[in-house]
């Protein structure tokens, strides 16, 4: 069975991009455009991978990995933050607070499928 | 596998004239809030999110660009810099040339040279100089001749699982990168069953790898897990060894939350429905020829399908329909600008910006709504010296209002300015022509004569406005969408001009009135009341035609038949009159029947037929009937000439 990934981002472009690129590898796409957004769909369907942009409105992408983790459904799940390479702080934040790994803007969509082989079995 | 990415550019492209609009909006308001933490990130955010989108979309001069912005930016932010007047004009001046260098890259154009120069400035701006050049996506260098071997001891963290880290996804990673030669798996810290804790790593590895890869490539397997194990990377011997490619699976389609579709496929929906909607009145019309026997099930069948069309004509419409606020977020920046070149103090208040109205209404409303804005600005606030000595505060304020009325929007621009000049405008009229020396003029025909072509008050005369665009222009724009304007007055408090418009252009409000054998529509909006006149209001004056008495006021009376030229009856007293509002003008316009309101669907005539006097398009009636739409202020001006209108104002 096909997998299922949340892709949280507030910019639809952004999101389209991933999403697109993921299907076309096969997965079910899931799409939040804030932290809060993507607690509701999250909270409507398991999923397997939760890709987050990290800067967003209503809920940031840190506040929103906590949120997960503190679910005990997701304490394991993979979640991979999109950043930049100005935010190097911010990755380490988002380590502590429960990010398996990142993805730093710009990318490609090739780089993002390596990046998600990397955390989802 | 190869994914076109350009397909997505469009869509950002979109998404960045949001971001930029909001940057705009966002940085002025920070000059009256400079310490707000929320709008500061909302700025932030909104540079950040052009910056990423442009880089991913490989338009490197934007995200050059973007990216010293956000450096900038994200001092403010860390408040390592202050906001000053000189910052928050670079600030704006950089958001337009962000604007510039996204249409060049729209346009695949190169960047203006403006660029570089703001660029510099952007640098200079920051307090410590920030990383000089954007990221760039890493090189990835691909083979290399010879295999070494690395000695690799990977001890993960108990906690590593807690970040959603899997050390069997590294191992397999390493795998994928040559071929492991020894793996040994230490349990030694294992606890007895009873102490396990599963949510713990208890395992440490040591493998032999044998990889023609770089050794960055080896260590990249360990990029996500470096901070949550021990890792130990230890190059031995060359051998010679190639690597496997991983498989991908098939594509499949991905739905998205929002649409961006462009404007001509929803208008084509809209003429879809405008037909289906007029076929279906087809069908009423011919429901009496139904056989009695089956009459009530059609009948029931059809108001199903009455329901459903006007749903459905009701959700393509609200596709079409979209916030004023679009066109508002545009003038605080003019306004802020515009004042400051004047050495004025405005404050701007935006009201009703959710207040919907139809794309192509709203697109036709900037022009105008421009106009009225730079003239409150320019000739209605008084400059800060003057409001003080007349008792005001330093500061005018401007203030833009919408909001429904009935099935109109409203759009009010009202300033607390000096008001109409009532004694220049008046002046004006004398050099004209237009009334006589010492005749009074009262307030409606002051207006009047505002929105009358070529009426401009010397003084008004200013590189701002009075660029030979008047108040006429606004009238015209205004009445073009089937909408009104009037200005109200009061000397020392200022002037509000206040439009009234149509929901939308595709759909009309209309009365259906016969002229003879014929059918025309009146747009509702501009219906006052209408009465069976007697023979004592029939009134002819010399030189200006027929006049209709409405409670003891003369009206212009308009013949419909005599203008369309059609066998009407030429005695008035058996028809009815229907006063009209024909911009600011009361006409009464001389029809046989009222035949009553419905929505009809606008079809312009000159793209179907011609452009006829008086008319301001056509519909297709439910019996399948061509209509007339009329033009009121057009038929006004065809039966009593343009210098009518001032002359029956009061």
């Amino acid at each position: 069975m096909g997998k299922t990934v949340l892709v949280v981002d507030d910019s639809p472009s952004m999101r389209q991009m991933v999403a697109h690129t993921l299907a076309s590898s096969g997965f079910a796409v899931v799409e939040g455009g804030d932290g809060a957004d993507a607690l509701k769909k999250l909270a409507g369907q398991p999923v397997q991978l939760i890709i987050t942009d990290l800067n967003m409105p209503v809920m940031d992408g840190i506040s929103f990995i906590k949120e997960v983790r503190a679910q005990p459904k997701y304490k394991f799940t993979p979640v991979l933050m999109l950043t930049t390479e100005s935010q190097a702080s911010r990755k380490q934040e988002g380590r502590a607070a429960g990010a398996t790994g990142w993805l730093v803007k710009p990318f490609h969509p090739e780089q993002l499928l390596a990046v998600v082989k990397k955390v989802l079995p | 596998m190869k994914i076109d990415i350009a397909q997505f550019a469009q869509a950002f492209f979109e998404e960045a004239k949001d971001h930029l609009a909001q940057l705009e909006s966002s940085l002025l308001e920070l000059e009256k809030r400079p310490q707000d933490a929320e709008l500061l990130a909302a700025i932030f955010r909104a540079a950040h999110s052009i910056k990423g989108g442009s880089a991913t979309f490989g338009m490197t001069e934007v995200a050059r660009f973007t990216h010293e912005l956000e450096g900038l930016l994200d001092e403010l932010r860390a408040g390592s810099l202050q906001l000053t007047r000189g910052l928050s004009d670079l600030l704006l001046e950089a958001a337009d040339a962000l604007a510039g260098l996204l249409e060049s890259a729209k346009s695949s154009a190169p960047a203006p040279a403006s660029v570089e120069p703001l660029l510099e400035r952007l640098k200079a701006a920051r307090a410590a100089p920030g990383a000089a050049a954007c990221a760039k996506p890493e090189a990835v260098i691909e083979s290399q001749s010879a295999a070494a071997e690395y000695r690799i001891s990977f001890a993960p963290s108990a906690g590593i699982f807690c970040s959603g880290g899997d050390p069997l996804l590294v191992l397999r990673d390493l795998g994928e990168l040559g071929e492991v030669r020894e793996l040994r798996a230490d349990y030694a810290s294992l606890p007895p069953l009873e102490e396990l804790d599963p949510e713990k790593c208890h395992f440490s590895w040591t493998l032999v790898l044998s990889t023609k890869k770089p050794e960055s490539e080896v260590r990249s397997a360990f990029v996500f897990v470096e901070d949550v194990a021990q890792i130990s990377i230890e190059r031995a011997v060359a051998v010679a060894e190639k690597a496997a490619a991983p498989s991908m699976p098939q594509a499949r389609a991905s739905d998205t939350g929002t649409l961006r579709v462009a404007t001509s496929k929803v208008d084509k929906l809209v003429d879809l429905v405008g037909e289906l909607v007029i076929a279906q009145s087809m069908i009423s019309g011919a429901l009496e020829l139904v056989p009695p026997a089956i009459q009530l099930r059609v009948r029931e069948a059809l108001a199903a399908l009455e329901r459903h069309t006007r749903d459905l004509q009701e959700g393509v419409m609200s596709i079409r329909m979209l916030p004023v606020s679009q066109l508002f977020e545009r003038f605080p920046r003019l306004a802020r600008d515009l004042a400051r070149s004047l050495g004025k103090e405005v404050e701007l208040q935006l009201e009703g910006g959710d207040t919907e109205l139809d794309k192509a209404v709203l697109d036709q409303l900037a022009d105008p709504l421009t106009h009225l804005v730079r003239n409150a600005i320019d000739h209605g606030l008084e400059t800060p010296a003057d409001r003080v000595a007349a008792g005001k505060p330093a500061k005018g304020t401007l203030r833009l209002r919408a909001a429904h009325q009935g099935g109109a929007v409203s759009i009010e621009v009202s300033d607390d300015g000096r008001g109409l000049d009532g004694a220049r405008i008046r002046k004006k009229a004398e050099q004209l022509g237009l009334i006589a020396p010492g005749e009074p003029l009262t307030e409606a025909q002051e207006q009047e004569l505002i929105f009358r072509a070529g009426f401009s008050t010397a003084a008004q005369v200013t590189d701002v406005s009075g660029r030979g665009v008047g108040m006429d222009v606004v009238k015209r724009n205004i009445e073009a969408l089937d909408g009104a304007v009037s200005l109200r007055s009061a000397p020392g408090r200022g002037t509000t001009c206040a439009i009234k418009l149509p929901l939308t252009m595709a759909i009309l409000d209309g009365l259906r009135l016969r002229v003879a054998q014929q059918t025309f529509v009146l747009p509702l909006i501009a219906v006052l009341e209408s009465f069976r006149p007697r023979e004592a209001d029939l009134r002819r004056v010399l030189g200006q035609g027929e006049i209709v008495m409405l409670r003891d006021e003369p009206v212009p009376l308009v013949r419909l038949h005599r203008i369309f030229d059609l066998p009407g009856d030429e005695d008035a007293r058996r028809g009815l009159v229907t006063v009209v509002d024909a911009g600011g003008v009361r006409v009464g316009l001389l029809v046989d029947e009222l035949l009553g309101q419905s929505q009809v669907v606008i079809k312009s005539l000159e793209a179907n037929f011609r452009r006829l006097d008086g008319v301001a398009a056509a519909t297709i009636l439910g019996d399948g009937q061509v209509a007339l739409i009329l033009d009121p202020p057009a038929l006004a001006r065809m039966a009593l000439g343009p210098s009518a209108e001032v002359r029956h104002a009061a």
